[in-house]
C-alpha cells in the first residue's frame, strides 16, 4: 500500500493527459483504470481478429497541440493525414468533397452552386476567426458566475485576446452565433443542401438533436477550433488506431513518473471531513492520496464512486437534471474490399481510395439529418440514418489484413431508450437500416461484409462506462456549457470536495478526443497545490 | 371552491360565525365562537380539538428509512426508536430553513414525517443512495389534535392504550373508538396534549365520538386562532411568519437559519452529514448569524401611557397578530435593528409577548429596544425586553 | 404643401400609437400612418360577420405593461380585461386537465395524474416568479451595445449585474438554464404528466417555428410568465370588447394628447435626405414631413421595404436580411350557432379561459415536425377561448365567438400546392381536430375565417407572418434584436427610429418597445 500525491481515476485520454502533467511537475501519480487496457474511449481493440478497431472515439486530430507539444507525441505516434476533409456521396450520384485547400473545394462547391463557391472562403475566414475565441474559451477555467474574480477578469482579458482582435463587429457576430442553430447561420451563407450538409453535418455528430436547433453553431464552432485544419472537422487517422494515442500519452505519462494500473476498477473514493482521503478498489484495497482525480462522468462520480448520502439536497438535483442522452451507434464491419461507391464509379483507383480516406459522410442535406433526428424524438430510431464513416485502413494499411478493409460507423439517431423494444434486440435492426441507406451508395456493401459487431449505446454504457452511450459524458447543449458543466457550481474542475478534482469529458470543455479538459484540471490542481 | 375536509360536515355545523381560511388548499376554521378568547381558554384550562388534516404526511419505508430522514432533517435521530417523534426543521445546502414538521417513528423501518409544506419531491431528490420507499399519505390520512390539561383523561375515554406511558413527543398504535389510529402526544400549544392521525372514513366517527364528551371535559372545537395564541406562548414557529421557507424566498436576505431561527438547540452539529450541516458549523464557527429569534416582553404601562395622552383608557389587543413590527435601537426610531413577527396580549401570562428577530447582539436576557406600535395613527416606541422563551411551559406538557 | 410634424409614427399598431401619445406627452406634434381602415394592427377586433366581433389576431392580454396603462391613463380610456380563470385541457382518451386561478386547486387537479407532479406545481410557480422577476427588469431597459458599451450602458450592465447577484447563484443558475433549455426539458425538470408538460411547453413554443424539445424556447415560456395584471402574476385576460379595444384605448389616449390619427394612409416610402430621414410619402403621393420619423413595422417592413437599399450600409442589410421570422402560427375565428360541447366538460364556466389543445409534448413535438419543412400540422396544438362566454357584447345572444390560435402553420405553404387550397386544407385539418375533442362543432360553425401566416402578411403586413415582428429565438433578443448595434431604437438613417415589436423587448401586446423607443427619441427622458 503506498501513498499517493495524485490518484487519477479512469485511464482515459484526460485522465492520463492530467496524470502526466501532475507527474511532470514531480508528483507521485498513480492512474487507476477499471479495463484491461488504458485509453477509456479512445482504444483500439481487436474486435475481429486482424483489424485494429477504434472502437468509439476516432476523431483523431482534435488532440490539444499544447498536450501533443508537452507529452512529445509526434514522435511516438505516427498520424496520417488526410488531405480531404469530408467526402459527400449524394443520392443523385454525385458527390462532393471538402479538401483542406480552399480552391480545391470552391471548385467542387461550384457544381453545385456558383454563389455556395463565392460564399465560402468568406464563411470559413469568418468561422476561423469566431472558432480562435471559442477554442481560447476551451483553455480557460469557467468563471464561477455571476461571481467574477479580478483573477477571472484578468484571465478572461488573456483568453479573449483573439476576441479583441476580431473588432466590434465580429463580437457581435459571436455572441449572436454562439446560441444559433448551425442551420440557421449555414442558411445565411448557403444554398445548396449538399453544401450545407457537408459543412454542417459534424455540429450534430456529438449531439442528440439535429442541426436546426440551437446550440449546434456551437458544436459547430468548437469543432472548428479543435480540428487543426482550419475546417469543421479533422481527417486523418492514427496509426494502429486510437488506441495508439493512448498508448502513446500513457508512455510519456509513464515518462513523466505517472504509474498505471490496469484491471484495477474504483469502488469508491474515501472521504473523510469534506476532504477526499484515497480510494478503495473493488478488490478492498484501500489507496491514500492527498488528491483524487475522477475521470469518470458526473454522475458515476458523485452518485456512485462518492456515497450520494453524503451529498447536498441541490447537488443531487443538479447532477439527477444532467442530460446525457447518447444517440449514435458505433458499427464496425470487416469487409473483404473496398466498396464501390456509385459516385466514385467513373473515378481512378487512386481518386476513389483517396476520397474514401476521408471521413465519409452519409448527409446530403441538413433537412435529411434533421429527420433522421426527429425519429428519436419518438423514441424511434431514424429510418433515413445519418452516417458518419471512417475507413483506416485506406490510410493505414495495417488496420486491417492485407487486401481487407476496415469500415467504422457512427449512426444517428436512436434515442438511448427505444419505446418499443429494447437494443439488445433492436440493435440487429437498425444496423440493417444502416446498411440498406448505405447500400444507396455503395450498392457492393453488403456483399463484402465478412463481420460486423455493433455497439448500442446500453453497450457502450456498460463496456466503455459511457452513461446512455454519449461519449462526452453529458450532452454539449447550450446549458451544459461553461459554468454550468458538469454542474453549476462545480464547472472550475473542483468538487465541493477537498482534494476531489474532476478531468474528464463532464467538464469544460467538454467531450472528444481533445486532452483539454484533462490539461485544465491538471492546471487547476497544480495551482491548489501551490498555494 | 378551497376543498373540505373530512371532517367538514361536523366542523362546519359548529362553525357558528362561518368563518374559514384557506389552509394549503383546505377550509380551515379560523373560529368556531364569535370570540376566540373562549377557544385560548378552553385549551389552556380544559382542552380544545382542532382539525389539522391539511397538514402533508410522507410515509417511509424501508432499512434506510431511519438514514435517510437523519440526513434530511437538523435533528439527531440517532437516538429514535419506534414509539418515538421529534419537532424538527430542516434545511436546505445553505442551512437555510425549508420547512418544519414531525417525524415519527411507527415501527421498525416506518418512519413519517409531516410537513407544512409539500415534500414529496425533497424526500425524492434526498433519497439516493438510500434503501427506501417514500409515500405521499397527505388525503390518506387526516387528524385531529387534542390539547389541554384535560386532553388526557378525555382521550383515555376512547381509547384501550395507556396513556399515562405514553411520555412527550412519544407515539403509538393505538385503536381509537376502534378504529385504528397513530397517537402521538405532542402538539403546537405548548401544552399536555396529542395529535391523532386517523383515516379519513374514520374521521366523523372519531369527531362526534370526541364531542360527546366534551361538556365532561371543558373541550371545545377550536380554530387557528386560538392555535395561533396558543403556539405564541409556548414560543413555537410559524412558517411564513417567523421565517419563509428557503425554497420560496426570492432573495437571499429573506432565508433564515435554524441558528438565527432560535431551533439551534436542535442542530446536531458535530454529528454525521445532514443536508445543510456544513454551512450552519461554518456559521456558528464563524459567527455569521445575522440574526437571533428572541422571545420580547413589552412594557404595558408605557402602552397605558400613551393611550392616556388621547385620553382613552389602555386597549389591548384581542387576539395574536402575524407580521413585521420595527423594532428600534432608541426611542427616536432612527437605527431600525428588527423585527417582531408575532404577538398577542398573553391572557393567560398577563403580559404583551412578542417573538423577535433581532441582531446577534441583543440577545442576551434583558436586552432592551424599542417595538413600534400605533395608537391612535400615531406611533410611539414601546420599551421591550428579551425574556425567555417559551413565554408559557407548563410541567404539565412533559408530565 | 405638405404638412409639418414633430414626429410621425408608421403604422398604427399598439406599439406605433404607444410611441405617438408618449412623444405628444412630451409636446409633440404628432402623425400616425396607418395603413389599413382600422387601427391596432395585429391587435385588432373586426366585426367580420355581423353580429360576431373577430379578435382577428392577437385574443389574449397579459404582457401589456403595467407602467404604460398607468401612465396613459388607459383605464380611463377603455381599457377593461377580464381575467381569465381556467385553462381546460381535454384529453385523447376523454378525461380532461382543469387548471384554476387557485393554486391550491391546480394541485388538487395535478394530482389526479401524479401525486409528484402535484407537489411539484407550487415550486414551479415559485421558481417562474422568481426568474420572471429576475428578468423583468431588462424589459425596461434599453439594451446596451455589447460590442461598443457607451457609460450609460455600463451603468445599465452594472445595475442590472447587482440586481442578478442579489437573486442569489442559485436563481442566477435557473436563469442560464432557462435561457437556454428547451421547453421540455425544463418542464421535465419538475413535471412527468405528459398533458402537465405539455401544457407549460405550449407557452415556450407559441409564435415560434420550434418544437417543445428545442432549445431555446424555455425562454418563450418565460416571457409569456412575464405579464402582470393589477399586481397577479403571469395572469392572462381577455379585453372587453374583443383586443382592438386595447388598441383603440391607445389610441384615445393618444388623441387625447393631440396626436393626429389618419387610417387608410398607407406609406409607400420614408423621404430621405443626406442620410436623414424627414418625411414619409404616401402610396397616394401625399407626402409628410417631421423632425422624427418611427416605424412602427417590422425591421423587413421598415428597412427593406419603406427605405432605398442604397440609403443603408450593405451590413446592416445583410444583418435585417437574416432576421428570422418564420411565422409558425395560424388563426381560425369561427362564428358559433350555440356553445360548443367539449367532451368531459362539468360546466360551460371552464370554458370561459383557454382551452387548450395540446395532450402531450409528443402531440406538439409532431405537429412541430409535419409544419418544419413546409406546410402544417395534421394534428395542431391550439389555444382555443371563447371571449363571448365572459363578454356578451362579442356575440349575438346564445351565440358565441370562438378563436383558435394554431400552432404550426408555415410560412411557405404553397410549396404543397395552390395557397387556396391548403388554407382549406388547413381550415379542415383544424377544425377536424377540434372535433375530436368537442363532437358538436361543425354543427354550430355559422363562420369561418383562416388565416395562414402569409395570409396575416398580407392583411397586417407582418412578414412571413410572425406575430412578434421577428422569432423569439436567442440570436434575436435584447441586444441582438434586430441587430447588434441597432437594438437601441436608433437606425443607420439619422432620425428614423424603430418603435416596433421587432426591437427589444419584443412581441405580445407589451407596449414597451413603443414606450421605450419614445424615451430614447425624447433623449433618455418620458414626460409622464
Amino acid at each position: 500500500m503506498g501513498n499517493y500525491d495524485a490518484i487519477i481515476i479512469g485511464a482515459g485520454h484526460n485522465g492520463l493527459v492530467t496524470a502526466g502533467y501532475l507527474a511532470r511537475a514531480g508528483r507521485k501519480v498513480l492512474v487507476l483504470e477499471r479495463r484491461g487496457l488504458v485509453g477509456g474511449a479512445a482504444v483500439t481493440e481487436e474486435i475481429f481478429p486482424g483489424f485494429k478497431v477504434s472502437s468509439v472515439a476516432d476523431g483523431v486530430g482534435y488532440l490539444s497541440p499544447t498536450v501533443r507539444r508537452d507529452f512529445k507525441l509526434d514522435s511516438h505516434v505516427e498520424t496520417i493525414d488526410s488531405d480531404m476533409i469530408a467526402f459527400c456521396p449524394q443520392p443523385d450520384g454525385s458527390q462532393l468533397t471538402i479538401h483542406r485547400e480552399t480552391a480545391k473545394t470552391v471548385q467542387e462547391i461550384a457544381r453545385f452552386s456558383k454563389a455556395d463557391a463565392d460564399a465560402y472562403p468568406e464563411f470559413i475566414e469568418l468561422m476561423q476567426a469566431l472558432a480562435g475565441v471559442v477554442g481560447a474559451l476551451g483553455h480557460m477555467t469557467p468563471m464561477d458566475l455571476p461571481e467574477v474574480t479580478f483573477g477571472d477578469l484578468r484571465g478572461a482579458v488573456r483568453v479573449l485576446g483573439p476576441g479583441r482582435k476580431l473588432g466590434r463587429k465580429r463580437i457581435s457576430e459571436l455572441l449572436r452565433i454562439l446560441p444559433m442553430p448551425a442551420a440557421d447561420i449555414l442558411n445565411e451563407y448557403f444554398e445548396s443542401g449538399a453544401v450545407k450538409g457537408a459543412i454542417g453535418a459534424n455540429s450534430s455528430l456529438g449531439v442528440s438533436f439535429g442541426p436546426q436547433e440551437s446550440g449546434t453553431a456551437y458544436t459547430m464552432l468548437n469543432s472548428w477550433a479543435l480540428s487543426g485544419n482550419g475546417l469543421f472537422r479533422s481527417a486523418g487517422v492514427v496509426k494502429g488506431g486510437m488506441g495508439a494515442l493512448c498508448d502513446a500519452i500513457a508512455s510519456a505519462a509513464r515518462g513523466f513518473g505517472a504509474e498505471i494500473r490496469t484491471d484495477a476498477a474504483v469502488a469508491s473514493i474515501s472521504v473523510e471531513d469534506g476532504r477526499a482521503m484515497g480510494v478503495i478498489l473493488e478488490s478492498g484495497e484501500e489507496l491514500i492520496a492527498n488528491t483524487v482525480v475522477s475521470n469518470a462522468d458526473p454522475r458515476t462520480t458523485f452518485m456512485r464512486l462518492l456515497d450520494p448520502r453524503t451529498l447536498g439536497t441541490k447537488l443531487l438535483q443538479h447532477v439527477a437534471n444532467i442530460k446525457y442522452q447518447g444517440s449514435g451507434l458505433r458499427i464496425h464491419l470487416a469487409l473483404s474490399a473496398l466498396p464501390q461507391f456509385t459516385s466514385l464509379s467513373t473515378a481512378s483507383g487512386d481518386d476513389a481510395s483517396a476520397r474514401l480516406g476521408a471521413p465519409i459522410q452519409i448527409a446530403p442535406s441538413l433537412d435529411y439529418i434533421e429527420r433522421a433526428y426527429d425519429c428519436s424524438k419518438f423514441g424511434r430510431f431514424s429510418d433515413s440514418p445519418f452516417l458518419d464513416i471512417s475507413i483506416p485502413s485506406i490510410l493505414d494499411p495495417s488496420a486491417a489484413p492485407a487486401g481487407q478493409h476496415l469500415m467504422s460507423i457512427t449512426a444517428k439517431y436512436g434515442p438511448y431508450e427505444l419505446r418499443e423494444g429494447n437494443w439488445d434486440t433492436q440493435k440487429k435492426a437498425f444496423a440493417d437500416v444502416v446498411l440498406n441507406t448505405l447500400a444507396e451508395y455503395a450498392p457492393d456493401i453488403r456483399n463484402l461484409i465478412q463481420q460486423r459487431h455493433v455497439l448500442s449505446m446500453p453497450d457502450l454504457e456498460s463496456i466503455y462506462g459511457l452513461p446512455e452511450g454519449n461519449p462526452n459524458h453529458g450532452e454539449m447543449i447550450l446549458n451544459q456549457f461553461f459554468h454550468m458543466r458538469p454542474i453549476p457550481g462545480h464547472a472550475r474542475y473542483r468538487t465541493h470536495i477537498d482534494g476531489l478534482y474532476l478531468c474528464g469529458a463532464g467538464c469544460h470543455p467538454g467531450g472528444g478526443v481533445t486532452g483539454v479538459p484533462g490539461h485544465n484540471a491538471a492546471r487547476e490542481i497544480l495551482k491548489d497545490s501551490k498555494q | 371552491m378551497t376543498r373540505p375536509t373530512p371532517f367538514h360536515s361536523r366542523t362546519s355545523a359548529l362553525n357558528e360565525g362561518q368563518r374559514w381560511e384557506d389552509w394549503e388548499g383546505f377550509l380551515a376554521a379560523t373560529m368556531y365562537s364569535l370570540d376566540p378568547l373562549v377557544e385560548y381558554n378552553a385549551v389552556r384550562l380544559g382542552c380544545g380539538i382542532f382539525d389539522v388534516s391539511p397538514l402533508h404526511k410522507y410515509e417511509v419505508r424501508g432499512p434506510d428509512a431511519q438514514a435517510l430522514l437523519q440526513r434530511m432533517v437538523v435533528r439527531n435521530l440517532a437516538p429514535s426508536r419506534p414509539g418515538r417523534g421529534f419537532y424538527t426543521v430542516w434545511c436546505d445546502d445553505n442551512g437555510k430553513v425549508v420547512d418544519d414538521g414531525g417525524v415519527f417513528h411507527i415501527a421498525e423501518n416506518h418512519l413519517r414525517l409531516t410537513s407544512t409544506l409539500p415534500s414529496l419531491e425533497w424526500l425524492i431528490d434526498n433519497s439516493s443512495g438510500f434503501d427506501v420507499t417514500i409515500e405521499d399519505v397527505s388525503e390518506e390520512l387526516v387528524g385531529i389534535a387534542i390539547q389541554g390539561p384535560t386532553s388526557r383523561d378525555l382521550l383515555r375515554k376512547l381509547t384501550n392504550v395507556d396513556l399515562s406511558a405514553l411520555k412527550f413527543w412519544h407515539c403509538t398504535d393505538a385503536d381509537v373508538c376502534d378504529r385504528p389510529t397513530l397517537i402521538s402526544r405532542s402538539g403546537y400549544t405548548g401544552d399536555l396534549g396529542f395529535e391523532i392521525f386517523v383515516r379519513p372514513e374514520d374521521a366523523e366517527k372519531i369527531w362526534d365520538s370526541a364531542m360527546a364528551l366534551a361538556p365532561d371535559y371543558q373541550m371545545r372545537p377550536c380554530g387557528l386562532v386560538a392555535l395561533d395564541m396558543t403556539r405564541i406562548e409556548a414560543g413555537l414557529l410559524q412558517i411564513d411568519t417567523e421565517f419563509i421557507s428557503a425554497k420560496q424566498t426570492l432573495f437571499e436576505v429573506q432565508t433564515i437559519s435554524p441558528l438565527e431561527l432560535g431551533v439551534g438547540w436542535m442542530c446536531k452539529l458535530d454529528g454525521d452529514y445532514f443536508v445543510g450541516r456544513d454551512a450552519l458549523r461554518e456559521e456558528k464557527a464563524n459567527g455569521t448569524s445575522r440574526w437571533k429569534t428572541v422571545g420580547v416582553e413589552l412594557d404595558v404601562t408605557y402602552i397605558e401611557k400613551y393611550f392616556s395622552e388621547f385620553a382613552m383608557p389602555l386597549h389591548l389587543p384581542e387576539r395574536s397578530w402575524n407580521e413585521a413590527v420595527p423594532i428600534y435601537a432608541d426611542e427616536a426610531q432612527e437605527h431600525l435593528i428588527g423585527r417582531g413577527t408575532s404577538g398577542m396580549w398573553s391572557p393567560l401570562l398577563k403580559k404583551y409577548i412578542v417573538i423577535a428577530r433581532i441582531p446577534p447582539q441583543y440577545e442576551k436576557l434583558g436586552s432592551r429596544f424599542f417595538i413600534e406600535e400605533v395608537i391612535e395613527a400615531k406611533t410611539f416606541s414601546i420599551p421591550a425586553t428579551v425574556v425567555k422563551m417559551p413565554f408559557f411551559d407548563p410541567p404539565r406538557k412533559k408530565a | 404643401m405638405a404638412e409639418t410634424y414633430d414626429a410621425i409614427v408608421v403604422g398604427g399598431g399598439h406599439n406605433g400609437l404607444t410611441c405617438a401619445a408618449y412623444l405628444a406627452k412630451a409636446g409633440q406634434k404628432v402623425l400616425v400612418l396607418e395603413r389599413r381602415h382600422v387601427l391596432g394592427g395585429a391587435a385588432v377586433t373586426e366585426e367580420i360577420y355581423p353580429g360576431f366581433k373577430y379578435s382577428v389576431c392577437s385574443y389574449v392580454v397579459s404582457l401589456l405593461r403595467p407602467e404604460v396603462a398607468r401612465e396613459l391613463d388607459l383605464g380611463r380610456h377603455g381599457l377593461q380585461i377580464h381575467p381569465q380563470e381556467f385553462v381546460y385541457l381535454p384529453m385523447e382518451n376523454g378525461d380532461h386537465l382543469l387548471t384554476h386561478g387557485d393554486p391550491h386547486k391546480t394541485r388538487q387537479e395535478f394530482r389526479r395524474f401524479s401525486k409528484k407532479d402535484a407537489d411539484r406545481a407550487g415550486q414551479f410557480e415559485d421558481l417562474m416568479y422568481r426568474m420572471a422577476f429576475a428578468v423583468k427588469p431588462i424589459l425596461g431597459y434599453k439594451p446596451p451595445n455589447m460590442a461598443a458599451p457607451s457609460l450609460r450602458d455600463l451603468s445599465t450592465l452594472k445595475e442590472f449585474g447587482g440586481h442578478l447577484s442579489g437573486l442569489g447563484k442559485e436563481t442566477f443558475h435557473q436563469l442560464t438554464k432557462i435561457m437556454t433549455m428547451s421547453a421540455d426539458d425544463f418542464v421535465g425538470q419538475f413535471f412527468e404528466t405528459p398533458i402537465i408538460r405539455a401544457m407549460h411547453s405550449l407557452s415556450g413554443v407559441i409564435g415560434t417555428m420550434l418544437g417543445p424539445k428545442s432549445p431555446g424556447t424555455a425562454y418563450v415560456l418565460l416571457h409569456h410568465y412575464m405579464g402582470d395584471l393589477d399586481g397577479a402574476f403571469s395572469a392572462w385576460g381577455a379585453q372587453k370588447g374583443g383586443t382592438g379595444m386595447v388598441s383603440e384605448a391607445i389610441a384615445s389616449a393618444a388623441r387625447e394628447n393631440g396626436v393626429e390619427i389618419r387610417v387608410n394612409a398607407p406609406v409607400s416610402q420614408i423621404i430621405i435626405e443626406n442620410g436623414t430621414a424627414v418625411g414619409v410619402a404616401l402610396e397616394n403621393g401625399d407626402e409628410f414631413y417631421a423632425k422624427t420619423i418611427a416605424t412602427g413595422c417590422d425591421p423587413h417592413v421598415s428597412f427593406r421595404k419603406l427605405v432605398d437599399e442604397k440609403e443603408l450600409p450593405g451590413d446592416f442589410v445583410r444583418a435585417i436580411d437574416n432576421f428570422k421570422f418564420r411565422g409558425s402560427s395560424g388563426k381560425v375565428n369561427i362564428a358559433l350557432d350555440g356553445l360548443p360541447a367539449f367532451t368531459g366538460m362539468e360546466s360551460p364556466r371552464f370554458l370561459s379561459g383557454a382551452i387548450d389543445i395540446c395532450p402531450s409534448t409528443d402531440y406538439v413535438e409532431q405537429a412541430y415536425d409535419d409544419a418544419k419543412y413546409g406546410g402544417f400540422s395534421k394534428r395542431p396544438a391550439m389555444e382555443i377561448c371563447i371571449p363571448s362566454i365572459n363578454d356578451p357584447s362579442m356575440a349575438p345572444p346564445g351565440k358565441h365567438m370562438m378563436s383558435i390560435f394554431v400552432q404550426y402553420c408555415s410560412y411557405d405553404m404553397d410549396q404543397y400546392g395552390d395557397r387556396d387550397q391548403q388554407r382549406e386544407a388547413f381550415g379542415n385539418a383544424v377544425i377536424d381536430t377540434v372535433q375530436e375533442f368537442c363532437p358538436n362543432i361543425k354543427d354550430l360553425i355559422l363562420h369561418k375565417q383562416v388565416l395562414t401566416p402569409w395570409d396575416m402578411e398580407q392583411m397586417i403586413g407582418l412578414t412571413e407572418g410572425n406575430i412578434f415582428q421577428g422569432e423569439l429565438t436567442l440570436d434575436q433578443l435584447f441586444f441582438s434584436r434586430p441587430t447588434a448595434g441597432y437594438a437601441d431604437y436608433k437606425t443607420p438613417i439619422r432620425n428614423y427610429w424603430q418603435c416596433g415589436s421587432g426591437t427589444h423587448p419584443g412581441g405580445g401586446i407589451m407596449a414597451m418597445p413603443g414606450r421605450l423607443a419614445a424615451k430614447e427619441i425624447l433623449g433618455g427622458k418620458l414626460v409622464i
